[in-house]
């Protein structure tokens, strides 16, 4: 075996057995999808592991200051509050980047894609000892970049439609757009092929597909939260909002009520908390939902306004899934509560949906984090936060909520985008333009938005 | 050591590789040396060698002949075979065309995925052939229903259950994929996590690269027929015309990964490549059958190329440059405009194209593979025949996306049928000022 433990990461990685106590790992908290530090034995660091030698655990970092405050407590009390502080510390970092508006939040998920990006590439890199491939650290970045540029120039070409046509090399960038983005990506692909190196080809291309799926995850996700970000802050906040609930009330209802387990890769998840958490996550969303729909900042779309050169969401009419209506409550609901009617914001209802989602669904992210991190023998994707691990840890479960609310979106709410259809309106041919010019007229007219032919059309 | 040897058993014949790579297709047969990394990871298992597969026909007919004569004369009676088959599909049509793309991308699949069970001989695990196959079933629903919904909108349009599906068409697709991701989630078993990772890893992987661009060669079909088969087409030239230039001329390698091309055929192969492409272009463009676009029509419920060909397929006169008129003795030249786009294409397919040979060279000798599979005697798996057709494919989307056509009118129209009225109303004016500045419409039509 000793051959095997030198080549290091290109061998079979499944030679030797996995010993079995090291999976039932002590990390999972009670209905958190991260995992974190604690009571929980390490579980990486087995001398049998053949072959793929685990990661060295990054070194802690917990601040001095909050270190010396809590060195008083028990560890496990000491756990507890550097996880509390840092979590109403997140929640106000939120808030606060939230008042500080649409454009903030897009450089915050933007950093944030980053920061994943760079913890889950770290892991393939320890993983398979590839550091000492000079070529694959840039190109990995290389390939980010691509596909960033890729997604923000769609998003840029649709959103900053104005802005686009006034300026002219901003216009040639728009209409190659697909043709720069893929010229970029094929320069990549071509510098992969050239920097193949005999002896390192499995890795190069573990490192390859490595970097390739992550992408997929961690970078087109990211830009739905984007476009759900310019639907409405609100689409941004709530989903986001409810998956952090579902987190917290899991635990506390499994911290308090928990005795069945949920799933075995997760050990300390109950079904009480599960459920406990669904309840609760349904309801604490319905009244975040009425909260929010009130104000226009968070309803109204992001646009960008030539005069003031900025995005705004304080201005428009909101939809009419922002206005109040009135609801007829089904008989036996009457019966109970004795209202005939009750005044809802249709977006309540969504709420409810997304809400479900959130609890019943999104911890299989948490799950799938959980089990990759199994599979890799780590206990949390970086120690960016202390008490919390990665920010990958911290964003497991919005991922799956991210592209639930886009597909939502898209499916139930909206239609197309109008700019989008006139800009694609105006590239076509002069002789399709005017066909379908006489089809929409006459849709129009069958629907009586246009007064009946007085006149002969062209 | 022993417990490897025991999982591949013929880990020995693979040892003594034989020096001619089948699998790539361009390769001259310049005596060069290979790099027999044999020896030099014997950690990594080796992935057993289908037995050889030639049907007992061709073995007699070749029986007289030396082993290496034999192998020319396989291979080349299975390239003519290719070549007319190639023809004979392009003759049945469009729908034909299709299936078959989707047959050659199954295919393709399961060749990949089956090197990824051999290398990390995950066969014992029960769920991930389903999951496999469900993934790829998952993101092909996705892909046809985008295509059907853009190219058969009234069809869709009329009947009902089409258009509910059409309609919630994403969210559907998404609910399919969950499912899947779900499944796969609750299949985790605990000893085994790492290897499913790699095999969900590798799926996705392998649908990223086989079935997106198995859907972008439709879209390129719905096109038009000409840019399916010029494109496919170069691609096929290029890999013969460099392996002839570098059988005759060969001498200086070209790239350390596959040691049998050299600069010679890839020069040659070329602007052997560019001369090809510009005549086939010349033949099919003067054609309705290949030109126009593959429409669906709705009366006679099937598809239909018949239009009126565009520009781009129409005679016109260039002017020649100084240099070469004064070369050829003509002061113009009547060209098809689509023929210089050829010569676009058949510049990526000759530089670019091999690139994607060279990707799965370093990907066979990664996993210590000779070939894909043994589909096709001679010549290896589908996979090999198609390995350089992929970047082509995608090439050739963009490019007609880029410079070619705008969007789609029908799926505009679908789009502004999908919007609010007063969203509507809005772009109805707006474009009746555009259509009336540009003189498309006369002044004073009613006003909304």
């Amino acid at each position: 075996m000793t051959e095997l433990r030198k080549r290091g990461g290109g061998g079979d990685p499944d030679s030797t057995e996995n010993i079995s106590d090291k999976e039932t790992d002590g990390d999972d908290r009670l209905g958190l999808c991260a995992e974190g530090e604690g009571e929980g034995e390490g579980e990486g660091e087995g001398d049998f592991k053949g072959d793929t030698p685990d990661p060295v655990p990054p070194g802690d970092n917990t601040p001095q200051c909050l270190n010396k405050a809590l060195e008083g407590l028990s560890s496990r009390w000491k756990n507890w509050w550097i996880r509390g502080i840092l979590s109403l510390t997140m929640i106000s970092g939120f808030f606060l980047i939230i008042y500080l508006g649409p454009i903030m939040l897009i450089f915050v998920v933007m950093s944030v894609q980053i920061k994943c990006f760079q913890e889950i590439i770290d892991i393939g890199y320890r993983v398979y000892h590839s550091y000492e491939l000079p070529w694959f650290r840039t190109l990995s970045w290389y390939f980010l970049v691509c596909v960033n540029y890729f997604f923000y120039g769609e998003t840029v070409a649709d959103y900053f439609g104005a802005l686009v046509q006034r300026e002219e090399p901003l216009q040639f960038l728009v209409r190659y757009h697909r043709f720069i983005s893929f010229a970029l990506y094929l320069s990549g692909f071509c510098m992969f092929v050239l920097s193949l190196v005999k002896k390192h080809y499995r890795l190069q291309f573990y490192m390859f597909a490595w970097t390739h799926v992550t992408l997929l995850i961690v970078v087109t996700q990211s830009h739905l939260v984007i476009q759900n970000l310019f639907e409405g802050m609100i689409w941004f906040i709530v989903p986001i909002s409810i998956v952090i609930c579902n987190d917290i009330m899991a635990y506390i209802f499994g911290f308090f009520f928990g005795r069945t387990p949920l799933i075995k890769l997760s050990p300390k998840k109950t079904w009480e908390g599960f459920i406990g958490g669904f309840f609760s996550t349904v309801f604490f969303g319905f009244i975040g939902a009425y909260l929010l729909s009130q104000y226009q900042y968070f309803v109204c779309p992001v646009e960008y306004s030539s005069e003031s050169s900025r995005f705004t969401s304080l201005e428009c009419e909101p939809s009419e899934l922002f206005v109040m209506q009135e609801y007829t409550l089904p008989a036996m609901v009457q019966n109970i509560v004795r209202w005939r009617t009750v005044n809802l914001y249709p977006f309540q209802i969504h709420s409810v949906f997304l809400s479900s989602f959130a609890s019943l669904i999104a911890p299989f992210g948490g799950f799938f984090a959980s089990g990759f991190k199994r599979a890799f023998k780590i206990k949390d994707f970086a120690n960016t936060i202390p008490g919390h691990g990665g920010i990958m840890d911290r964003f497991d479960c919005q991922y799956l909520m991210a592209t639930f609310t886009h597909v939502y979106i898209a499916s139930f709410i909206r239609g197309p985008n109008p700019t989008k259809v006139l800009q694609q309106l105006l590239v076509l041919q002069p002789a399709q333009q005017l066909s379908i010019f006489n089809t929409l007229r006459s849709h129009l007219r069958k629907r009586g938005m246009l007064p009946p032919a007085a006149m002969e059309a062209q | 050591m022993t417990e490897l040897r025991h999982r591949g058993p013929t880990e020995n014949e693979l040892q003594h590789q034989q020096s001619e790579d089948k699998g790539s297709d361009t390769e001259g047969r310049v005596d060069g040396s290979s790099d027999n990394e044999t020896k030099a990871d014997t950690g990594v298992p080796e992935v057993p060698i289908p037995p050889d597969d030639t049907p007992e026909v061709l073995n007699k007919a070749l029986s007289g002949l030396s082993s290496r004569w034999r192998n020319w004369w396989v291979r080349g009676i299975l390239t003519l075979a290719m070549i007319s088959f190639f023809f004979f599909i392009i003759y049945l049509g469009p729908i034909v065309l299709m299936m078959i793309v989707m047959c050659v991308q199954i295919k393709c699949f399961q060749e990949i995925i089956h090197i990824g069970y051999s290398v990390y001989h995950s066969y014992h695990l029960p769920w991930f052939r389903s999951l496999s196959w469900y993934f790829l079933l998952c993101v092909n629903y996705f892909f046809y229903g985008e295509t059907v919904t853009d190219y058969f909108f009234t069809l869709v349009q009329r009947e009902m259950p089409l258009r509910i599906l059409s309609k919630y068409h994403r969210f559907i697709s998404f609910a399919l994929y969950l499912t899947g991701f779900c499944m796969f989630v609750l299949s985790l078993v605990k000893k085994h996590y790492r290897l499913q990772f790699y095999m969900f890893g590798w799926t996705h992987v392998t649908l990223l690269i086989v079935v997106t661009q198995s859907h972008l060669i439709i879209h390129n079909l719905f096109e038009g027929m000409i840019w399916f088969i010029v494109p496919i087409s170069c691609v096929i030239c290029n890999d013969i015309m460099a392996y002839m230039f570098g059988f005759f001329f060969g001498r200086t390698p070209l790239i350390k990964l596959s040691p049998k091309k050299t600069w010679e055929g890839f020069i040659g192969g070329f602007f052997a490549t560019v001369v090809f492409g510009i005549l086939l272009s010349y033949v099919m463009a003067g054609y309705s059958y290949f030109v126009c676009p593959v429409e669906f029509n709705n009366d006679s419920n099937r598809f239909e190329v018949d239009c009126e060909p565009s520009e781009l397929f129409q005679l016109q006169d260039y002017t020649l440059p100084a240099v070469l008129a004064s070369f050829t003795g003509w002061s113009t030249v009547r060209l098809y405009p689509f023929q210089i786009h050829t010569i676009a294409l058949s510049t990526f397919a000759s530089v670019m194209g091999p690139f994607g040979g060279f990707f799965a060279s370093g990907f066979k000798r990664a996993f210590k593979i000779k070939d894909f599979a043994d589909t096709i005697p001679g010549h290896g798996g589908i996979m090999d025949r198609f390995d350089c057709q992929y970047l082509m494919a995608t090439f050739v989307n963009v490019y007609i996306a880029s410079f070619i056509r705008g969007p789609n009118p029908s799926k505009v129209i679908q789009q502004l049928l999908a919007l609010r009225l007063d969203q509507q109303l809005n772009i109805f004016n707006s474009l009746k000022t555009h259509l009336t500045e540009r003189g498309l419409l006369p002044a004073g039509e009613e006003v909304a």
